[in-house]
C-alpha cells in the first residue's frame, strides 16, 4: 500500500503560505474524533502582517476596473469547480455529512461566488446615481471600497459560510483578512489555494486559521482596519470588538447568511461629487 | 481714493416673540420639567440673555420616549405614507411662511449673519421637509427591498452650528420613513427648535410624533441610553460620537453619526484664481468656520502660492465682521465663550509651533464673542492646526508640488468628510475626486448643500449619510 503524502495546512498572507510566526498549531479532528490536521494557530503578529499585506495592495485592487475585478473573481469560481473533489472530501471530513450533501454545498458555494463576482460592475450603477440638486450643479453619488476589512467566518457550514464572508467584501473592491472558523480551517485553506492560483493579486485575500476569540481583540483595536464582518463571533466577543472598534469608528456588522447586495454595500462608502454647470 | 462705507442695515427683531421661559415639548404640548432647572440661552453677539430654557432630566426624556412610543404604535405607524407626506408638506410650507421669523431668531440665538440664516439655513430646512415629504409614499423604491420598515422611536441629538437646518436633516427623513422622534437641540441654540415645536402644532401633527427636550450633555446621554429608543442619530464631535458608538454596544440600537472634519481645499496651478479665492472664503469663513465640512486646510500648489495669498488677503480685507443682524455682515459672532476659548487656544498653538498668523485689520465689537478671519502660512502636516478641527474662522495653508503629493496630504487625516478641488482640467478633477477619501467633494465650488444630495463622512467623520436616497437607509430597516 502506498503511503499518503499528508497535506500541511498553513496560513495565507500576502499571496504566500507561511506558518504562524508564533510557531503554534492546533489539532483538528474529524466528526468521528480521528486526527485530521495541525492547522496553524494564528497570532497577533500574523494578523498584523496580514493587514499590512491587505493595505499594500488595496489601491491596486480597488482601482482595477470593476469589469476586471469581476472577471478575476469569476476565475476563482472556475478554479473552485476544478477542485470540487478536494472540497467535498474536506467537507465530509469536517462536518461528517454524506457525499451528496457535501456536493450540494460545494455547488451552492460556487454559485454564490459567481453571483457576487457579477456584482462588481453593477453595484455602482444600481446604488449610485445623479442627484437633482437645486442650482447649476452636476452632482453624483457613487459607492466606493471601504479599504481593509476583517471577516470572521461563521460555522453555519464549512465552505458556503466562507463565500458569504469573503465574496461580497471583495466585490466591493476591498481587501480582506478572513479568520476561518476554528472547526473548519481545511476548506478555508483550500479556498486560499484556489485564490492563489487564480488571478487575484497577492494580499487581496488573507486567511488566518486559529481561534477567533483570540484574534478578535487585536482586530478591534487595530487602527488600520476599516471594517469588520463579525458574523462568526459569539455575542460577548462581538460586543467587545465593537467597543474597541469605536476607537477608529470601524464599520462593524453581523449578518444572517443571506445573499444580498446589502452585504456588499455594508463595506462601501458613498462619495458625492459636485461640479458647477456653466458655459 | 474715496472710500464708501456701508450704512448700518439691521434686520428688525420685532418679528420674533421670544418668551422669557420655555418648557419642554412632549406629546404635542409644552410641559414643565420634572425636576429640571432652567438655564439661560444668550445672544453671543452681545451676551444678552434671550430666554431661559429647561434642563431636561432623565424623567423628562423618559416621558418623551413614552409619548413617542405611544404615537408610533397608535397613530404614526398606522398612517399611510401619503398622509405622513402631507404633514411634512404642511411643515415645509409653514417654515417657508414663517421664514423671516426663523431667520432672525436663529441669527440672535446662534450669532450667525442674517444673510446666511435668511438665504441658506431656513430655505434649506424647508426644502428638506419638502424633499422628504415626497419620499413618504415611495419607500419601496428606495433601494432597500420591497417592504422597508421604520425603526420606531428615534433619538436625535443635533449641534449648534446650523440649529434649525440640522433639526430638519434629522426630523424630515425620520418622519417620512415612519419613525417618531425625540430630539435634543444643542445647549446654546435651543430657540428655533422650540419655535419648530409650534410649527408642529400649527401643522396639526399628531401628538407625540415629534418631542423636543432641551438640555445639555446629560440630557443627551439620558436619551442615548434610554432602552425605549430603537435608533440614534447624532451630529457633533468625533469624541462624543465615539462615546455613543461604545454606549450602544450590547443593544439593538441602530446608529448614524455625522462627526468632525478637517477638509482639504486643493488648489492646482491652473485653477481659475478669482473664483478659487471666493471658494476658499466660502469654504472656511462661511458660518464663522463653525462647519464640520469646512475647507480648513488650504493645499495650494507651490508655484502659485504667493499670488493666491495676495489675492486672499485682499479679499479677506473686505470681510465685514460684526452685528449678525446687519444685512451686510459676512462674519458673525462665535457661538459661545467656550468655543471662542477653544479657537483661541488652537490658534495660539499655531503661533507657538512656528506657523505664521495673518488677519486683516478689523474692529471687533466689545461685547460678545468674536474672532477675526485668520489664516496661518508655514503650516506643516504635524502642526495641531493642520490636524485638529478648529471649528472657527481659521485656515491653515499648506503647499504641495505634485498632484500625488496633494492627495497624500489631503488624505493624511483620521477625518474624511469633505474636500475641495480647484482646477480647469476635467480629467484632473475626476482623478482627484477618485483618490480623495472624503464623503463630499466639491470641485470648483465649496460648501454647497441640497436635500437631494447625500452628505456624510469616511473614516472618523461618521457612519452613514444624510439626505438623498442614500440618507433614507439610516431610518429604514431593509429586507436583509
Amino acid at each position: 500500500m502506498r503511503i499518503d503524502v499528508k497535506k500541511t495546512y498553513k496560513l495565507f498572507i500576502g499571496g504566500q503560505f507561511p506558518r504562524s510566526e508564533s510557531g503554534r498549531s492546533y489539532e483538528l479532528f474529524d466528526s468521528k474524533g480521528n486526527f485530521l490536521a495541525n492547522p496553524a494557530l494564528a497570532s497577533r503578529k500574523d494578523l498584523r502582517d496580514a493587514v499590512v499585506a491587505a493595505r499594500n495592495i488595496s489601491d491596486k485592487w480597488s482601482s482595477a476596473t470593476a469589469f476586471n475585478r469581476s472577471q478575476i473573481l469569476y476565475r476563482v469560481a472556475e478554479v473552485m469547480e476544478g477542485r470540487k473533489d478536494q472540497f467535498i472530501a474536506e467537507i465530509i471530513a469536517q462536518e461528517g455529512v454524506t457525499k451528496a450533501q457535501a456536493l450540494k454545498q460545494v455547488n451552492e458555494a460556487i454559485d454564490l461566488w459567481v453571483w457576487y463576482a457579477g456584482w462588481c460592475d453593477k453595484i455602482a450603477s444600481v446604488y449610485g446615481g445623479t442627484n437633482p440638486v437645486s442650482g447649476s450643479f452636476y452632482n453624483f453619488t457613487t459607492p466606493e471600497n471601504l479599504g481593509v476589512v476583517a471577516s470572521f467566518i461563521s460555522d453555519q457550514s464549512s465552505l458556503t459560510s466562507i463565500v458569504h464572508a469573503v465574496a461580497p467584501i471583495l466585490a466591493g473592491g476591498n481587501t480582506l483578512v478572513a479568520v476561518a472558523h476554528e472547526d473548519y480551517p481545511l476548506s478555508a485553506i483550500t479556498l486560499s489555494e484556489v485564490i492563489a492560483t487564480s488571478d487575484v493579486p497577492g494580499g487581496v485575500v488573507n486567511i488566518l486559521t486559529g481561534k477567533a476569540k483570540e484574534i478578535a481583540p487585536w482586530v478591534g483595536s487595530h487602527m488600520d482596519i476599516d471594517g469588520v464582518d463579525g458574523s462568526g463571533l459569539d455575542s460577548t466577543t462581538y460586543d467587545a470588538l465593537r467597543k474597541d472598534g469605536a476607537d477608529n469608528l470601524k464599520r462593524i456588522n453581523r449578518f444572517d447568511e443571506v445573499k444580498s447586495p446589502q452585504r456588499i454595500l455594508a463595506y462601501m462608502e458613498h462619495k458625492t461629487v459636485w461640479h458647477p454647470i456653466g458655459i | 481714493m474715496m472710500k464708501f462705507e456701508y450704512a448700518p442695515a439691521p434686520e428688525s427683531t420685532a418679528i420674533v416673540d421670544i418668551q422669557s421661559d420655555y418648557n419642554l415639548f412632549i406629546d404635542g404640548k409644552f410641559v414643565p420639567s420634572k425636576g429640571g432647572k432652567r438655564f439661560a440661552t444668550m445672544n453671543p453677539a452681545n451676551e444678552q440673555v434671550l430666554a431661559k430654557v429647561t434642563q431636561g432630566t432623565a424623567a423628562d426624556v423618559d416621558r418623551a420616549v413614552k409619548a413617542a412610543t405611544n404615537a408610533y404604535k397608535k397613530t404614526w405607524s398606522k398612517l399611510p405614507g401619503a398622509d405622513r407626506g402631507k404633514y411634512l408638506f404642511r411643515i415645509a410650507r409653514i417654515l417657508q411662511e414663517r421664514a423671516r421669523e426663523f431667520a432672525v431668531l436663529e441669527s440672535m440665538d446662534n450669532g450667525k449673519p442674517i444673510r446666511e440664516t435668511r438665504d441658506t439655513d431656513i430655505p434649506l430646512a424647508a426644502a428638506h421637509f419638502f424633499y422628504h415629504a415626497g419620499w413618504a409614499d415611495k419607500l419601496e423604491h428606495a433601494g432597500l427591498g420591497a417592504n422597508p420598515k421604520a425603526h420606531g422611536v428615534v433619538g436625535q441629538i443635533i449641534p449648534w452650528n446650523f440649529p434649525l437646518l440640522m433639526l430638519a436633516w434629522k426630523i424630515a427623513p425620520a418622519l417620512a420613513t415612519g419613525n417618531t422622534v425625540v430630539l435634543k437641540p444643542a445647549e446654546t441654540t435651543p430657540l428655533t427648535a422650540l419655535l419648530f415645536a409650534e410649527v408642529c402644532q400649527q401643522a396639526e401633527l399628531p401628538n407625540g410624533v415629534v418631542n423636543i427636550v432641551t438640555g445639555d450633555g446629560a440630557t443627551g446621554s439620558a436619551l442615548v441610553n434610554h432602552p425605549g429608543i430603537q435608533k440614534i442619530a447624532f451630529t457633533g464631535s468625533t469624541e462624543v460620537g465615539k462615546l455613543i458608538a461604545r454606549s450602544v454596544v450590547g443593544t439593538k440600537k441602530a446608529l448614524t453619526l455625522e462627526l468632525g472634519g478637517k477638509g482639504a481645499n486643493i488648489v492646482f496651478e491652473d485653477a481659475p484664481i478669482d473664483e478659487t479665492v471666493e471658494g476658499i472664503i466660502n469654504g472656511i469663513y462661511f458660518n464663522q468656520g463653525h462647519v464640520c465640512c469646512a475647507g480648513s486646510r488650504l493645499l495650494v500648489q507651490e508655484n502659485i502660492k504667493d499670488e493666491l495669498i495676495e489675492k486672499l488677503k485682499r479679499r479677506m480685507s473686505m470681510i465685514r465682521v460684526g452685528d449678525p443682524l446687519d444685512k451686510n455682515t459676512d462674519l458673525g459672532a462665535i457661538n459661545s465663550k467656550a468655543q471662542l476659548t477653544k479657537i483661541q487656544e488652537l490658534a495660539q498653538s499655531g503661533d507657538t509651533e512656528g506657523a505664521e498668523r495673518w488677519s486683516p485689520e478689523c474692529k471687533l465689537p466689545e461685547k460678545g464673542f468674536w474672532f477675526p478671519p485668520t489664516f496661518f502660512t508655514g503650516v506643516s502636516q504635524s502642526h495641531r492646526i493642520a490636524r485638529e478641527e478648529i471649528f472657527g474662522p481659521v485656515l491653515s495653508v499648506i503647499t504641495f508640488r505634485t498632484p500625488s503629493e496633494a492627495i497624500e496630504k489631503a488624505n493624511n487625516t483620521p477625518y474624511g468628510l469633505s474636500a475641495g478641488i480647484w482646477t480647469d482640467k476635467g480629467s484632473r478633477i475626476l482623478w482627484s475626486a477618485q483618490q480623495l477619501k472624503a464623503g463630499v467633494i466639491w470641485a470648483n465650488t465649496f460648501n454647497k448643500f441640497d436635500p437631494a444630495s447625500p452628505f456624510g463622512g469616511y473614516k472618523e467623520s461618521g457612519w452613514g449619510r444624510e439626505g438623498g436616497r442614500h440618507g433614507l437607509a439610516a431610518y429604514l430597516k431593509g429586507d436583509m
